[in-house]
């Protein structure tokens, strides 16, 4: 699995500078065909930057980047391209066109037939615009287009930069669902986002960006792992018992919040089997237990608020 | 793979066609080229004098003295945008993530823009013509001549299409790119004639002597246009009364087509490098 040939997308030490700020520094990855992979980050954190090195827009200073088997920035791997589709953060059309002619364009280079263009229009909820120009379009309307170019010739590489900005829930749910039927098909994404909880469920795997620089890479567990984020435990006792088994548990549980008939515990992940079992030891005061991992956005403001260098 | 690439260039290049004719662009070039032709080629066809000269003759050195201002101006604002245009609004980096390479991008749209001026140059100009035929009784003697002015006016529109290009690729901005082609059109097609006739006459034929003078002639395209139309012809250069200039200096009309068409090449492949250069 770890052969490098394997990988649709593979940096090896990338770091980009525009003149003496460095955007993105010493990025090494791997993606794997069919991996969804998010990339998290503050605004200006080389999350765009990064998705345009791997698109060959932009050269990176030093590394190398090999993109479904070739430097994505030298043109002959520009026949590449057929298979990947792309949406830009903020989507720019040609103003004056209508949306289905601006569809039938980009169809036309990429060779796709004309009858895909109006399945994606009607999918994506803007058939009805179809024949209105670009111009006239809401922020929604056009990014919802910009998703439809994206899509054309069932492409094998998606790059999608903040896809779901300006989408109402149930089509960013829509927009998910096209996504999850790619994916079955085997098709790799790469996607920036935001919105941590959307994503949670989709991606494989997270890469967190902080100052141009690789804080994170791994699944999601893994993550966890890395952070060393306490698990939260919460334990519902017989009324009035709280105190009492507080008292039990001793000094060695870090124990939270007490009241009547509950307690809050936390511990670290290595420590949470020896907890519970000690709970379950208890008996019969202990009516329930709850167990909460900690979340995507916890994870993510460790990551990004702590000393990682 | 070659189908796939003409494939391309065709899409490219039926875009900005269509842009064209939608934005009314291609209407008004013919209307301004065929309102023009039309105007000066009535009141040449009442030519007075002695000199023996067709109205055909006539119209064609008063449609090439005109389209030396007129078509280089059309071109570049045709063109001056192309490039700035679509960096400035962001669709060039969507345009450059689909299977197009950036040459493709440049030949295609220039193919397109091409074909803008073939169409209002050869509807405007020779709708003229044709109207002017049916009006009066005017000899066609001269057609051929005047279809070496329609397309020698492509080719010199061509010419500041590409230049136009090369401002478009290096300069940041819209309006910069705007400004700057006004300037290249002033240098081209007013200074540069200025500064030669100026140097000539204080020169008193002291330095500049008749090889250095055509030398300077060709550096410019519109001079080059110039001679091509205006001594090209028997009739017209007798007409024009700067009879067999280019002949004298030894300048065949394929050295003066060579010219231009180095022009064209010259500034499209200067864009495509700046243009390869550039990150998005």
């Amino acid at each position: 699995m770890n052969t490098t040939n394997k990988n649709v997308i593979s940096l090896d030490t990338v770091s980009k500078r525009y003149g003496n700020e460095t955007v993105v520094s010493n990025v090494s990855l791997n993606i794997q065909p069919g991996e969804c992979v998010v990339l998290v980050g503050h605004n200006g954190a080389g999350k765009t930057t990064l998705m345009k090195l791997m698109l060959g827009l932009t050269r990176p200073t030093t590394g190398a980047i090999d993109v479904l088997g070739s430097d994505p920035a030298i043109s002959s791997a520009i026949a590449q391209h057929k298979t990947l589709g792309y949406l830009p953060e903020s989507v720019a059309f040609y103003e004056a066109m209508t949306g289905r002619e601006v569809l039938a364009y980009y169809a036309r280079l990429k060779g796709v037939a004309k009858l895909e263009c109006d399945n994606l229009l009607e999918i994506i909820g803007l058939a009805h615009a179809a024949r209105r120009r670009v111009g006239t379009y809401s922020k929604g309307m056009r990014q919802r287009l910009g998703l439809a170019q994206a899509m054309l010739g069932e492409p094998q590489l998606l790059f999608l930069d903040e896809p779901t900005t300006g989408l109402d829930p149930s089509l960013r749910h829509q927009f998910y669902e096209l996504i999850d039927a790619l994916h079955k098909e085997g098709a790799t994404s790469v996607i920036s986002s935001h919105a941590l909880n959307e994503v949670e469920a989709r991606a494989n795997r997270f890469i967190i960006m902080k100052n141009g620089i690789m804080v994170a890479n791994g699944t999601l567990d893994e993550l966890y792992q890395q952070a060393a984020l306490p698990i939260r435990l919460k334990v519902s006792v017989t009324p009035g018992e709280a105190a009492h088994v507080a008292e039990k548990l001793g000094s060695e549980v870090n124990i939270g919040e007490v009241n009547n008939q509950s307690l809050n515990l936390s511990c670290v992940n290595g420590e949470k089997m020896p907890l519970i079992r000690r709970i379950t030891d208890l008996g019969d005061v202990v009516n329930d237990l709850q167990i909460k991992p900690p979340k995507l956005d916890e994870v993510y403001s460790h990551f990004m608020n702590g000393d990682i260098s | 793979m070659k189908m796939s690439s003409l494939n391309i260039l065709g899409v490219l290049a039926m875009k900005e066609l269509r842009d064209g004719l939608r934005n009314r662009w291609i209407a008004a070039a013919i209307i301004v080229l065929g309102t023009l032709a039309l105007a000066l080629s009535l009141l040449g066809s009442a030519p007075t004098g002695s000199i023996k000269a067709s109205a055909m003759d006539i119209s064609i050195i008063s449609l090439a003295s005109l389209s030396v201002y007129l078509i280089p101006l059309i071109a570049l604002m045709l063109s001056f945008d192309a490039l700035v245009g679509e960096f400035e609004r962001g669709t060039m980096m969507l345009l450059l993530t689909y299977p197009v390479t950036r040459w493709q991008v440049i030949m295609g749209k220039f193919i397109g823009h091409v074909l803008i001026l073939f169409i209002a140059i050869f509807v405007g100009y020779g709708g003229a013509m044709l109207i002017l035929i049916m009006l009066t009784d005017a000899s066609i003697e001269g057609w051929q001549a005047y279809l070496t002015m329609m397309a020698s006016s492509l080719v010199l529109g061509a010419v500041f299409i590409a230049l136009g290009y090369l401002v478009s690729v290096i300069v940041k901005e819209r309006a910069t790119a705007a400004g700057t082609a006004i300037g290249l059109w002033l240098v081209f097609v007013v200074l540069y004639d200025l500064i030669l006739f100026g140097a000539l006459l204080a020169d008193e034929g002291q330095l500049i002597g008749q090889q250095l003078f055509s030398m300077l002639m060709l550096v410019s395209p519109t001079d080059t246009y110039r001679i091509l139309n205006l001594s090209m012809f028997d009739g017209v250069s007798q007409a024009a009364g700067i009879a067999g200039i280019a002949s004298e200096a030894g300048m065949s009309s394929t050295l003066l087509i060579s010219v231009l068409v180095l022009w064209i090449i010259a500034p499209l492949i200067a864009t495509l490098l700046v243009f390869q250069r550039r990150e998005l």
